[in-house]
């Protein structure tokens, strides 16, 4: 008889995978009591590591191309399809029945290449140009508003952590996720997913651990701009927003089921895109006009 | 002290304006203003006034209101019932029509208004005229027309009003912000609770008898002046759905964690450094015109103001001595006069908060200048200053000092000046001056800051939307943008 070979779940920082520098873990149990596997217990340093590798990469994946972006998203799209039973098996050993499994893997495929194909659309759609009364072109567009801090829903275990990523980084954004605590199987291994879908190392990070614990380092990091709260606790997202003016962040909390369809929307990117609006004069000397 | 001498290119040569005073014969201004809750003047429930000044005389103009806790909290219920019974339910064509009228009656009384924003803020009455008062006016005509237009703003989703906003305002352009703010959040079927700066109340007062003027149903506005302590009320008070802030970062800070934890939305609309950068192939009298109206416009006191100038070193001596040469021809004085281009500075506090910046850029070791300009004896005035050899780590280059005082600083590269600009907590605007397109694009998607402005500076207009990034705030007021930081989105 073949003896099975367990995996090691890492974090995920920087495009590596390394273990918490504190050296800590957790055993997080599934429902019947058995263990799910040794997982990497973050400590705060983890995530100050996890916001300088996203700011590094902030730069180089803001300015890609929007048409590049699509297709690096898509490309995350059919590594995922790839994968489809890995997910499913980890899904059921934390708790799905197949079926639910199953549905849970399809609808973060077909949600992933939904923002995908959204890259390089929003900017049509959102961007404007103002009709001002003064002889100047003007037109304001969105920018991402930089290292995004993500508390994964923790309620599930894929859908909810791809949920929130990709819209994060469809607008430009790079980004650090905590991962569902109890449930954190398939954020380790959707990170080898992203690590082998061309998404530049540091653009997202993933890190497993306690909520309590970090989450005020999330809130109070002054090289963090926003901040997503998937979680469910009240007292958590009052602290987080407490927390974030020492920088102003921009705090978005989505107290939702990310399963139905209300799980996706353009507006979700708006969240966290700014408005740069840019004047320039137009020569107005001789009064001629356009005749035709 | 009305003669200002002016220097020429030719030494020989000095002549004087002749005074041309904006005449006030036709004010009737009240001895004392009410608060306006429900479509009423009321008396505040404490009986307590305090005066407003005159900054550039230091005379008394009027007294105003006290509103506390009692009085926010009767025009938040006013607010909550106008929103349940009357606003909420009408629909928007009608809605729309009222803000039209507001909009028509503020035109017909803008010479009124345009005067008293002069007497009760110092700042320049050419200000006032071309500037803050068409604007407000504008503002309230634009929004209008989006009333019953907002499914186009929002594709594919149900566009719900959020309640009962409450909304507090600055003293630097005291009409126009509170148009910034009343306008869109009437547009998108809100009620409104404003509080006017506590040194800048009167046009806002005047803005109240208009709104009464024109019909709009009782208690969709209502306008509580008072200080930090009713602004506070209004923050703090259970009922109000959003607030909507413009001011200082500092209290900016404290509104964003007094909210913590509850369902009220915000946005803020903060303080800034922004850069302006001036390349060396800019049009360099343009540019040092840029430079003027960037960092002196409506003498410092604007939160987007070209306060960190950035020239590439080539040309730094020139436009240094071309930008002294402009200063000194630059009139600082009676802001009633038309010849006025610095007038005065809003209030004691600030005056002494500027002064305190400056001794602290001499002491820091940059170099001052001041043109030679006599300034009246009585009301708070500041000639405009600039510093030369700042370094980046200064005080006076990191702060926002919310004046007439500029920092100048040299660069290289593009790079170089790309990472100075953006090194700051703040992002609100930046100016970019420079012949070339193809760096304007290039600099200008790099800077992190809401509003760029290339080859202009401090341009403003309904339809163009205005907001920061970073510690600068959050949300956008103006344009097709500034809708959503008033309503509530849902799935179709």
């Amino acid at each position: 008889m073949r003896l099975e070979i367990l995996k090691t779940y890492k974090l995920y920082i920087g495009g590596q995978f390394p273990r918490t520098e504190s050296g800590r873990f957790y055993t997080p149990k599934n429902k019947k009591g058995a263990p799910l596997g040794n997982m990497c217990l973050a400590s705060r340093k983890d995530v100050k590591n996890a916001v300088s590798s996203a700011r590094k990469a902030f730069g180089g994946w803001s300015e890609k191309t929007a048409f590049n972006r699509s297709q690096i998203l898509y490309r995350i799209a059919e590594m995922l399809e790839g994968r489809r039973d890995q997910f499913i098996a980890e899904l059921v050993k934390q708790g799905s029945t197949l079926k639910q499994a199953g549905e849970e893997v399809n609808l973060s495929i077909d949600r992933i290449v939904y923002y995908a194909g959204w890259c390089d659309k929003y900017l049509q759609v959102f961007s404007s140009v103002n009709p001002v009364s003064s002889s100047h072109f003007n037109f304001s567009l969105q920018e991402p508003v930089g290292v995004v801090g993500v508390i994964a829903p923790q309620d599930t275990s894929l859908i909810g952590l791809v949920s929130a990523i990709l819209p994060i980084i469809a607008g430009g954004n790079t980004c650090l996720v905590l991962a569902s605590e109890n449930i954190p199987l398939c954020s380790i291994t959707f990170a080898e997913v992203l690590n082998s879908s061309d998404v530049p190392g540091g653009v997202v990070n993933i890190l497993t651990g306690n909520e309590k614990e970090l989450i005020e380092t999330f809130a109070s990091h002054m090289d963090i701009n926003s901040v997503l709260y998937g979680g469910a606790s009240k007292e958590n997202i009052q602290l987080i927003q407490e927390l974030a003016v020492v920088n102003v962040k921009r705090v978005h909390y989505y107290p939702m089921n990310w399963s139905n369809e209300d799980g996706q929307s353009v507006y979700l990117i708006n969240d966290f895109q700014e408005i740069k609006t840019t004047w320039h004069p137009i020569e107005n000397i001789g009064g001629s006009s356009s005749v035709y | 002290m009305r003669e200002k001498k002016i220097k020429t290119t030719s030494p020989s040569l000095e002549w004087n304006y002749s005074p041309a005073l904006e005449s006030t014969s036709h004010l009737k201004l009240k001895k004392q203003y009410d608060l306006f809750i429900n479509g009423e003047f009321v008396k505040p429930s404490s009986g307590k006034y305090f005066d407003t000044i005159n900054p550039s005389n230091e005379e008394k103009l009027a007294e105003i209101a006290h509103a506390n806790e009692e009085d926010v909290d009767k025009a938040v219920k006013a607010a909550r019932k106008a929103f349940t019974e009357v606003w909420s339910v009408m629909p928007a064509k009608e809605r729309a029509k009222y803000i039209f009228r507001i909009a028509r009656i503020m035109q017909e009384r803008s010479r009124e208004l345009m005067v008293v924003e002069t007497l009760d803020a110092g700042k320049t009455i050419r200000e006032s005229r071309d500037v803050d008062v068409p604007l407000a006016c504008n503002h309230f005509f634009y929004y209008a027309g989006w009333a019953d237009k907002l499914e186009y703003a929002f594709p594919n989703r149900t566009v719900k009003s959020l309640g009962v906003v409450g909304q507090i305002i600055p003293w630097n352009f005291p009409l126009l912000m509170a148009a910034w703010k009343i306008a869109p959040a009437l547009a998108t079927g809100n009620t409104v609770v404003l509080k006017p700066a506590e040194t800048t109340p009167l046009t806002a007062m005047l803005l109240a008898e208009i709104i009464k003027e024109s019909g709009l149903p009782d208690g969709v506005v209502n306008i509580v002046t008072g200080y930090g302590d009713t602004g506070a009320a209004i923050v703090n008070h259970p009922d109000v759905n959003k607030i909507a802030f413009t001011g200082s970062t500092n209290v900016g800070k404290l509104i964003q964690k007094a909210i913590a934890g509850t369902d009220k939305k915000v946005t803020l609309e903060l303080g800034g450094k922004s850069a302006n950068i001036i390349f060396e192939d800019a049009a360099i009298d343009q540019a040092v015109e840029g430079i003027i109206n960037g960092i002196f416009f409506n003498q410092g006191h604007v939160c987007c103001a070209g306060s960190r100038l950035f020239i590439q070193e080539p040309i730094a001596d020139k436009v240094i001595k071309k930008l002294k040469e402009r200063m000194q021809t630059l009139q600082v004085g009676n802001p009633l006069d038309k010849n006025t281009d610095v007038g005065a500075i809003n209030s004691q506090e600030q005056l002494d908060t500027i002064n305190r910046y400056i001794k602290i850029g001499k002491k820091e070791g940059a170099e001052m200048f001041q043109p030679a300009c006599k300034i009246p004896e009585k009301g708070f005035y500041c000639p405009p200053t600039i510093f030369t050899n700042v370094a980046q780590s200064n005080i006076i280059a990191q702060e926002e000092i919310f004046g007439p005082v500029l920092t100048i600083q040299t660069f290289r590269t593009v790079d170089e000046v790309i990472q100075k600009a953006n090194n700051s907590p703040y992002g609100l605007a930046a100016g970019i001056w420079s012949e070339k397109g193809a760096q304007i694009f290039n600099v200008s998607s790099k800077l992190k800051a809401g509003v760029i402005w290339a080859n202009t500076y401090n341009k403003f207009d309904p339809t163009s939307p205005f907001g920061g990034y970073k510690e600068s705030g959050f949300g956008r007021e103006g344009g097709m943008h500034g809708l959503a930081s008033y309503v509530k989105l849902s799935n179709k």
